[in-house]
């Protein structure tokens, strides 16, 4: 079996959100960034196709050169090999479109994105390359079996969830539950030096074009002061609720 | 030309997202200056419709209560039939998991998490939320399809009684590439998708026994239950009422959170919430700086005293 991973190298949850340049950019000064979490999920689970059912096991991501340390920690943890598309992500269907480009070259049995990146929040790429190599496709995947070329997923719906059964290839947007938290791996010194040697093929972008463009930004207007009740005085909590935010 | 919105049902009726999306449908329509269409799978009640401004809508009827592709592929050849240039979907999750199928049927362009009606036609401008609520963005839509997935919650409903036709649709679906074996769901609970209030309990409870506290006051109030990471981490409560970065989305019109710290990766996943409140007896914890109203107390004393409150302000309106 060979699996895809798509990781994408994402701000840490705490990293302060700023713009430049008259508010077009991003401003990376002093952030950190890590695999997106949704993304790391799904690694981890592929992880353990490749420990229990000898899955190979591929990352991609699409970026600049600095996404490489992003891609060097999946190797860290565990994949096999790394692949960077030489250029920079600006949406959800161009990146989509250059992963299926790389898709087409290597027959992948299952791909695994995150539901959606922490960043623009799109939820569109595993969707999207669903769509484009036109395979079974499961969102908000939560639990993932595969036996020969039928896979079992659960999906989590509103209000529960839906167990599913599929044939390879399947495109899953994976979230926490694949794994648990707590199966999450740090990576180790070993695993950190063999990294270093493990491939990653930097590869040229196929071109897709952009259908979308972020033109701007902006921040949400600052938050005013918390209303304290005392806990003596409920009433009062109620005629607010009521009265000044009539929620209630 | 015209503004398609797809209207979703459960059980043949109609889900409170569909009329949101046809709500903020009539208002892109109204700036276009055309009439409103919805395309609806297996609903009874598609006339409702008409209340917030829809002119026609497509019922089709399927076997499969929801399947991405299948309804993907109806949406599509709606769209395709009437000559919609932009398509209105919601943020439920049955509509993230298939507009993707969508934008890509139609080679249109999509934004997710739409918060406001275009504020330009040429260039098609919406205005939508990134970095987890801590930013937006103002995203062009270069296609000649556009697909605007609207924010729960964000626009509201708004009503425009109008007349409504109601039409049988048969288009050619898709078969289905994925089966559903077995549905796990609670039928007579209120989903924290669908929820206008939702009360969440966090590590401050202390124990799985203490729930009744936060399912009492959900039950006054209507609301979903909801909890912190940690506590569906420790098994307190299943993984589908677990709310924040790595668990569900909360847009509702009133959260209120006792016992939760307000961790950021909480707060990421609430921050679309019109009204937080906080109930915890730590002063100092993070949440009081995100919320609209706190109360510092233990809530062991506080949340059963707002319970007898609360039912006697209900019986009194």
């Amino acid at each position: 079996m060979k699996i895809l991973v798509c990781i994408s190298h994402v701000p840490d949850t705490t990293s302060k959100i700023n713009f430049v340049e008259n508010d077009t950019t991003f401003d990376t000064n002093g952030v950190q960034y890590i695999i997106n979490p949704n993304d790391e999920f799904g690694l981890t689970r592929a992880m353990w196709f490749k420990e229990k059912q000898g899955a190979a096991v591929d990352v991609i991501t699409v970026g600049g050169a600095e996404t490489e340390s992003t891609l060097r920690k999946a190797l860290a943890i565990g994949a096999d090999a790394a692949i960077r598309v030489n250029t920079e992500a600006v949406e959800a269907s161009q990146v989509a479109k250059e992963i299926v480009a790389v898709i087409e070259q290597n027959s992948y049995d299952l791909v695994i994105a995150g539901r959606e990146s922490i960043d623009y929040n799109g939820g569109m790429v595993p969707g999207m390359i669903a769509a484009m190599i036109n395979s079974s496709y499961v969102n908000n995947c939560v639990g993932l079996e595969i036996e020969g070329e039928k896979a079992t997923a659960i999906r989590e719906i509103d209000g529960g969830k839906e167990t599913v059964s599929a044939q390879l290839p399947l495109v899953i947007g994976g979230q926490k539950g694949l794994v648990e938290e707590s199966d999450l791996k740090i990576p180790n010194m070993r695993g950190i030096m063999m990294a270093r040697k493990k491939p990653l093929h930097v590869i040229d972008p196929a071109g897709a074009n952009q259908s979308v463009i972020n033109t701007h930004y902006e921040k949400p207007a600052p938050k005013g002061e918390v209303k304290l009740v005392d806990a003596d005085n409920l009433d009062q909590l109620i005629e607010l609720l009521h009265n000044e935010a009539k929620v209630i | 030309m015209s503004v398609l919105v797809y209207t979703e049902a459960e059980a043949g009726k109609l889900k409170k997202v569909a009329f949101e999306v046809a709500s903020y449908g009539k208002a892109v329509a109204d700036q276009m200056g055309t009439d409103v269409i919805a395309v609806t799978f297996n609903a009874t009640d598609a006339a409702s419709l008409g209340t917030y401004g829809v002119n026609k809508v497509l019922n089709i009827s399927c076997d499969t209560p929801f399947d991405a592709k299948i309804f993907a592929s109806g949406i599509q050849a709606a769209a395709t039939q009437n000559n919609a240039t932009v398509v209105v979907v919601s943020s439920s999750a049955d509509s993230r998991y298939l507009s993707p199928l969508l934008a890509v049927g139609l080679s249109a362009g999509y934004a997710t998490n739409v918060v406001a009606v275009p504020s330009n036609l040429s260039p098609f401008t919406v205005k939508r939320s990134v970095f987890t609520n801590k930013a937006f963005t103002h995203t062009e839509i270069n296609t000649d399809i556009k697909i605007v997935g609207v924010s729960n919650n964000a626009f509201g409903l708004v009503e425009n009684p109008t007349e409504c036709a109601v039409e049988d649709f048969s288009p050619e679906l898709s078969p289905a590439q994925v089966t559903v074996e077995s549905v796990d769901k609670a039928t007579d609970k209120v989903t924290i998708a669908d929820a206008e209030v939702v009360v969440s309990g966090g590590r401050g409870l202390k124990g799985p026994e203490n729930w009744h506290l936060i399912e009492d006051l959900a039950k006054t109030l209507g609301a979903a239950t909801a909890c912190s990471k940690p506590v569906s981490d420790m098994g307190w409560r299943p993984h589908s009422e677990h709310v924040g970065q790595t668990g569900k989305p909360v847009a509702s019109n009133l959260y209120i959170a006792v016992g939760v710290s307000g961790a950021i990766q909480h707060l990421a996943g609430i921050n679309s919430s019109k009204v937080k409140v906080v109930i915890n007896n730590d002063p100092e914890a993070p949440f009081f700086k995100a919320a609209d109203y706190g109360v510092v107390g233990d809530a062991f004393e506080v949340v059963p005293q707002l319970i007898e409150k609360l039912k006697a302000f209900k019986a009194a309106v």
